[in-house]
């Protein structure tokens, strides 16, 4: 990778300000920006480092599991309370990656990256999360905006994320047998945002909500209400390891699997 | 360049970087520690995964600055001080868990992570689950996965409860 | 008390495994030498283009570099040579246009050396080269051996038209044309077999050293066969005499065959160390070593089976295009012809054969032997015909087998493909494979499936091998620049602990452990009392390294001979000792004894006696007792077996799961079963990754789009299954350990036998084949587009 400045500030103002260089860039956990820095895909000129921020740590109400930007996913899948709350969000942080990966990488940095291979947007959309940054609330409907791209202003740093805990949900993965990323990931919830679906590692402009399948399930929350209900190619990835058709039925399978799972 | 404390195996160490250092390069390059190895180039292969305060790590996934002020245990740690190996590097032997060797370091720093964390017991597709994040060529996995199963019993005192097994 | 056995049929455990699970193991990458540089290689980003210039000014000013080189540079120095070299049909030598250390004038394939920058550290060398100003000029290329070979198709190489390396062939043809004109049945199967990345965990690596004082250059390389290479790249690259190159080869992370060649960053390193009177090293990364370590397999062929009304194999006919990429690889020319062709009788009485093979230069990474090489295309495609005649004839796949196998009382049996088997007994080891895998009980099995919505299939391959690919003298009339014997220096010292060297190379089989059985048992000395040394051509008087199942059917015989040495002279000693005729004494367990006496002396009493020579026969003996042996095999070694493998299918998915494989090998004695069981578990595992999972993709134009882990599929442990491994040894009657190899028969028996569980698995959708590997993606194509015939059914 190429050189660059390393600064480890100790709150989130200096954390902002930090950032506001030109060409920074913040380090979360680091699990794809590393390998990013590796390839030279990306040269920074400064490296922020937002571990010591305090920004780690898991609550949970009633109503909302709110987990801080720099938790890992490790924590989250570990966590007996998630478990009890959205257990899905605790499975699905659980397929991330695999052990080690989980041991540092964070829900911060994986929806700030909005990789479209990833898991957490997902969950974030499906469940109707609301992002917490430095300087204000974002809805998740607001804060995907296509792939690698959020509703993020430069400099602008994930504090939280907070979930509605949902009556049902599940999320289902099918990796690429190659990267385990998501090939196709599906989130299905019914919670107090309505019926969501959302579809991961699929769609070229990255996360994205499932209409169809939506309605369906307003109307019948049950495996077989997807039943017959094609989903379109167009819009889809195509790679080696899978067509835009292919996605698109693995869509239904991982669909129905997820609402069946929920039970 | 920034300066990075930590402790290694018990001992500690302070070594200049250039930022843009990995913590397998400042194991490999700056301290000589070249038990721990690098297999890829994109956090696949896990060959390099080493424990930071506690936790299995890849090594080649964490910048020598981050791991300021860490605790650090390679591959070259585990032994005990009078030459004892840790249960997990004896299953490896006793089970031909390793051909080659490369990737054997970083297989039994996640392994031995994978047991301590499942207390509960561990099934042989739990074992197996748990270590997709390092690629072997040479074994299979087979012999690897009886290793993992072998030394649970022996980290945790007691034997697999029946339900795991 | 009684000593554990540690001798011939021992699991004894490894010896070497100390160090590597104390992270103490000694690979390339881990050697760092007093004022080493880094070199970093740019490399073609084009599969095909003309180099139109090269500045390399920028580079040259950044920090920390030392030197800058581009081919302008290496006008002295030899291309990276072929050892071995075929002969077409006419008689006209392959085509063998020179393989530059770096690209002149053009690149060939992505991953191509272009220029290399030497600095004081790895990321200033990278750094460097990324401001070196190089101009190409994209020229049209082409992937695929079929595109390669069509009218009008781009030149890979200016001066090879068609693309055609060779165009080579085997066997019989007027007599299968006759057999196939009086054949109640004809089958045909045109298949591809995929092409795979080693992928080896430890990445290559070199280190080039020079001692401007001695003029001696050191090269520590990840090889397979160290003295291979000090040969080649001493004598054709860069005209350095044996006696001043010295290669080692410390302990190395698998190879699986593509650390056999010798490679351009090996001379080039060498060559910059004694340029810069410097130390210089090189490690690949994971993505250098996708595009630049050679590829395996990726043959297309059509195959033809003539059979009689009951299903007698009257003469196979087969036509495959072998892909060697941009240039010539070491071994290349030999793996689809001599390793492959030959291999086409496999274990069935086919009277007459006949294989035609083209090798094809294309715009990708060159190709050599990997694990198996030729082999398992062979097996592959005989294999997967077999069943294709039992889907098209509704033949049962356990008779036809039995039907057409070599009885175990036709040894040695003569192929109508030159090779001369020895011995086996593939009845054996297919039941012992039915039963383990219990055949039998299939059919309730798949109706437990079914009932859980999933497909299940069972599918087996019986199939052959050739190892320790020899005599000299053959191999020499096939094309071999060099010879295929092996080299054992067994030296006693004199309190009669053992030290051997061995011109194989371990790297990850565990020579260290079975060797010393081999010795153990010979001389009835404790495994503790041996060491095993290989790697180094400064310790070991010479090798040809470890390849093709070769160390202990070669490599063991010559220790054996070696050792064999070592007693005839201890004889002597002891019969001077103990006044005694030689004729009268024996050894036996350590001991020289007079034959119907309680006089003996023990191994280490005789070698202190041959180094102290104080009461010794002088005048007709000479002290020492040190024994070198070279060892020339009189034939290949003929390992075989039966693999079973069952599967279950989603047809929701189309992921395919492993949910048992069963392995019965034949690989002739076994020293240390423990040993051989890993070895097939983990050739049985690149088996089913070539089968389910590993394809190297290339777009048309030869873009690696399968560059990294992220999208090249590696088996992972959840991958697979357990292996549950068998052996049903028949002896190899030529070399005097009986033995046999056991490296790739996993990898060569296990692919077929997966296609064939899951086309057995696809059984209701009326498939007949599909190509490797049998991706999820693949099975939901194949089950969508047949599922509409199964409902108008």
């Amino acid at each position: 990778m190429y050189d660059f400045a390393y600064q480890k500030p100790s709150s989130v103002a200096d954390a902002v300000k930090a950032l506001g260089a030109e060409d920074a860039k913040a380090l979360a956990g680091g699990q794809t920006f590393i390998p990013v820095l590796k390839q030279r895909l990306n040269k920074p000129s400064v490296v922020v480092d937002l571990a010591r921020l305090g920004l780690a740590g898991i609550k949970v109400t009633g109503e909302a599991v709110v987990i801080g930007a720099m938790t890992t996913h490790g924590a989250v899948a570990a966590s007996a309370e998630i478990r009890r709350a959205i257990p899905a969000l605790a499975n699905l942080a659980s397929m991330i990656g695999d052990e080690a990966v989980r041991h540092r990488g964070t829900i911060g940095g994986s929806l700030a990256n909005n990789d479209p291979s990833a898991c957490y947007p997902s969950a974030a959309l499906a469940l109707g999360a609301t992002i917490t940054t430095d300087r204000r609330a974002i809805k998740a409907d607001d804060f995907f905006q296509g792939m690698f791209t959020t509703a993020l202003e430069p400099g602008e740093i994930i504090t939280s994320v907070s979930f509605p805990v949902p009556a049902k949900a599940a999320y289902m993965k099918f990796k690429n047998p190659a990267s385990r990323y998501a090939m196709v990931g599906v989130f299905v919830a019914k919670g107090p945002a309505g019926v969501r679906v959302a579809i991961t590692g699929a769609g070229q402009g990255g996360v994205f909500r499932h209409a169809a399948f939506e309605t369906a399930l307003s109307a019948n929350w049950s495996a077989d209400a997807l039943a017959g209900i094609a989903t379109p190619a167009d819009g889809l990835n195509s790679d080696i390891h899978a067509s835009a058709e292919y996605r698109a039925h693995l869509i239904g399978v991982m669909a129905r699997r997820a609402v069946a799972a929920a039970g | 360049m920034p300066q990075v404390t930590l402790t290694v195996n018990g001992k500690s160490a302070s070594v200049e970087v250039e930022a843009r250092t990995l913590l397998v390069e400042l194991l490999r390059e700056k301290l000589a520690l070249t038990g721990t190895h690098v297999g890829c180039d994109t956090s696949q292969c896990g060959a390099c995964v080493v424990d930071v305060d506690g936790v299995s790590v890849k090594s080649c996934t964490m910048l020598a600055v981050q791991a300021d002020g860490a605790k650090v245990t390679t591959i070259e740690g585990l032994a005990a001080a009078d030459g004892t190996l840790h249960p997990m590097q004896e299953m490896f032997r006793e089970h031909h868990a390793l051909q080659c060797g490369f990737c054997t370091p970083g297989m039994v720093m996640s392994a031995i992570d994978l047991v301590k964390s499942h207390p509960e017991g561990l099934t042989e597709a739990e074992i197996r689950h748990g270590l997709e994040g390092n690629l072997c060529r040479c074994t299979g996995y087979h012999n690897i996965v009886k290793a993992i199963a072998a030394a649970w019993p022996l980290m945790h005192g007691k034997a697999m409860p029946a339900a795991a097994e | 008390m009684n000593a554990p056995f540690e001798g011939i049929g021992a699991s004894v455990r490894r010896k070497e495994d100390l160090r590597f699970i104390s992270g103490g193991g000694h690979y390339t990458d881990d050697i760092n030498r007093p004022g080493q540089l880094h070199a970093y290689f740019r490399r073609s980003d084009r599969p095909h283009a003309k180099i139109v210039s090269i500045d390399t000014a920028g580079a040259a000013a950044c920090p920390g570099v030392v030197a800058v080189y581009t081919a302008a540079d290496l006008a002295a120095i030899g291309g990276v040579p072929c050892g071995w070299q075929i002969h077409s049909k006419d008689g006209s030598p392959m085509a063998e246009p020179k393989h530059p250390v770096l690209a002149e004038g053009k690149v060939r394939h992505v991953g191509d050396p272009i220029a290399v920058v030497v600095a004081g550290t790895r990321q200033q060398a990278k750094d460097a080269a990324e401001k070196l100003d190089i101009v190409l000029e994209d020229l049209p290329s082409v992937s695929s051996v079929t595109d390669a070979v069509a009218p009008g198709a781009p030149r890979v190489h200016d001066d090879v038209a068609g693309n055609i390396c060779y165009d080579w062939h085997i066997g019989d043809k007027e007599g299968v044309d006759a057999a196939f004109a009086k054949a109640a049945k004809v089958v045909s199967l045109d298949l591809l077999n995929n092409r795979l990345i080693p992928n080896a965990m430890e990445p290559r690596a070199a280190v080039g050293d020079f001692d401007p004082m001695s003029g001696e250059y050191t090269l520590y390389t990840t090889s397979q066969n160290p003295h291979v290479i000090r040969l080649l790249m001493g004598a054709f690259v860069l005209q350095i005499p044996e006696h001043k190159l010295r290669v080692v080869a410390p302990d190395v992370g698998g190879g699986f065959g593509s650390k056999i060649y010798h490679y351009a960053e090996e001379a080039m390193v060498t060559w910059a160390a004694g340029k810069l009177k410097r130390p210089v090293k090189w490690t690949a990364e994971r993505s250098e070593s996708f595009m630049s370590d050679a590829h395996g397999r990726d043959h297309a062929s059509t195959a033809q089976m003539a059979l009689d009304a009951e299903g007698k194999f009257l003469a196979l006919r087969v036509s495959t295009l072998a892909n060697m990429g941009g240039y010539l690889s070491t071994f290349a020319p030999a793996v689809p012809t001599y390793l492959y062709a030959t291999l086409l009788a496999g274990v069935y009485t086919t009277p007459v054969i006949y294989c035609e093979v083209k090798a094809v230069f294309t715009n990708t990474v060159p190709v050599d032997a990997y694990r198996g090489a030729g082999r398992p295309e062979a097996t592959y495609l005989l294999e997967r015909l077999v069943d294709t005649i039992c889907h098209d004839t509704g033949l049962d796949r356990v008779a036809i087998r039995r039907k057409n196998f070599i009885a175990p009382d036709a040894f040695p049996y003569q192929t109508p493909v030159a090779l001369q088997y020895d011995s086996g007994n593939y009845i054996a080891t297919l039941d012992a494979a039915m039963k383990a895998a219990d055949w039998a009980g299939f059919p309730a099995r798949r109706a437990a499936a079914k009932a859980r919505g999933k497909l299940r299939g069972i599918g087996m391959s019986t199939y052959l091998e050739a190892c320790g690919i020899a005599p000299s003298k053959l191999v020499g009339q096939l094309g071999a620049r060099a010879g295929l014997y092996e080299v054992a220096n067994v030296r006693v010292h004199p309190t009669g602990s053992v030290t051997v060297f061995t011109g194989t190379h371990s790297h990850g089989q565990g020579h260290e452990t079975t060797f010393a059985q081999l010795v153990s048992d010979q001389l009835g000395i404790p495994v503790s009392q041996i060491d095993v040394v290989h790697g180094d051509t400064a310790k070991i008087p010479f090798g040809m390294g470890t390849y093709g199942s070769r160390s202990l059917a070669v490599g063991g015989s010559a220790m054996v001979k070696a050792m064999d040495k070592i007693i005839a002279k201890g004889k002597k000693i002891a019969a001077h000792l103990m006044e005694a005729s030689v004729d009268d004494i024996e050894f036996k367990d350590g001991k020289f004894s007079v034959t119907g006496t309680d006089k003996s002396r023990t191994l280490g009493e005789i070698a202190l006696t041959a180094y102290v020579p104080h009461n010794y026969p002088i005048e007709t003996l000479e002290p020492g007792l040190d024994e070198t042996a070279f060892y020339d095999p009189m034939n290949f070694t003929f390992p075989g077996g039966c693999h079973v493998c069952e599967v279950e299918v989603d047809q929701d998915t189309g992921i395919t799961s492993v949910v048992n494989f069963v392995a019965v090998d034949d690989v002739g004695r076994v020293i240390n079963p423990m040993i051989v069981e890993g070895q097939v578990q983990g050739g049985v595992a690149q088996g089913i990754g070539q089968a389910l999972l590993e394809n190297a993709a290339y777009d048309a134009e030869g873009q690696l789009l399968s560059g990294s882990f992220m999208d090249y599929t590696m088996p992972r442990a959840d991958d697979l299954p357990n292996i549950t491994v068998g052996t049903e040894s028949t002896l190899c009657t030529h070399n005097p350990l009986g033995a046999k190899g056991c490296g790739e028969v996993g990898a060569i028996g296990s692919p077929p036998a997966v296609i064939n569980a899951v086309i057995d698995a696809l059984k209701d959708f009326g498939v007949r084949h599909l190509d490797m590997p049998a991706s999820p993606q693949k099975l939901w194509a194949i089950i969508q587009s047949n599922r509409p015939r199964m409902a108008a059914e």
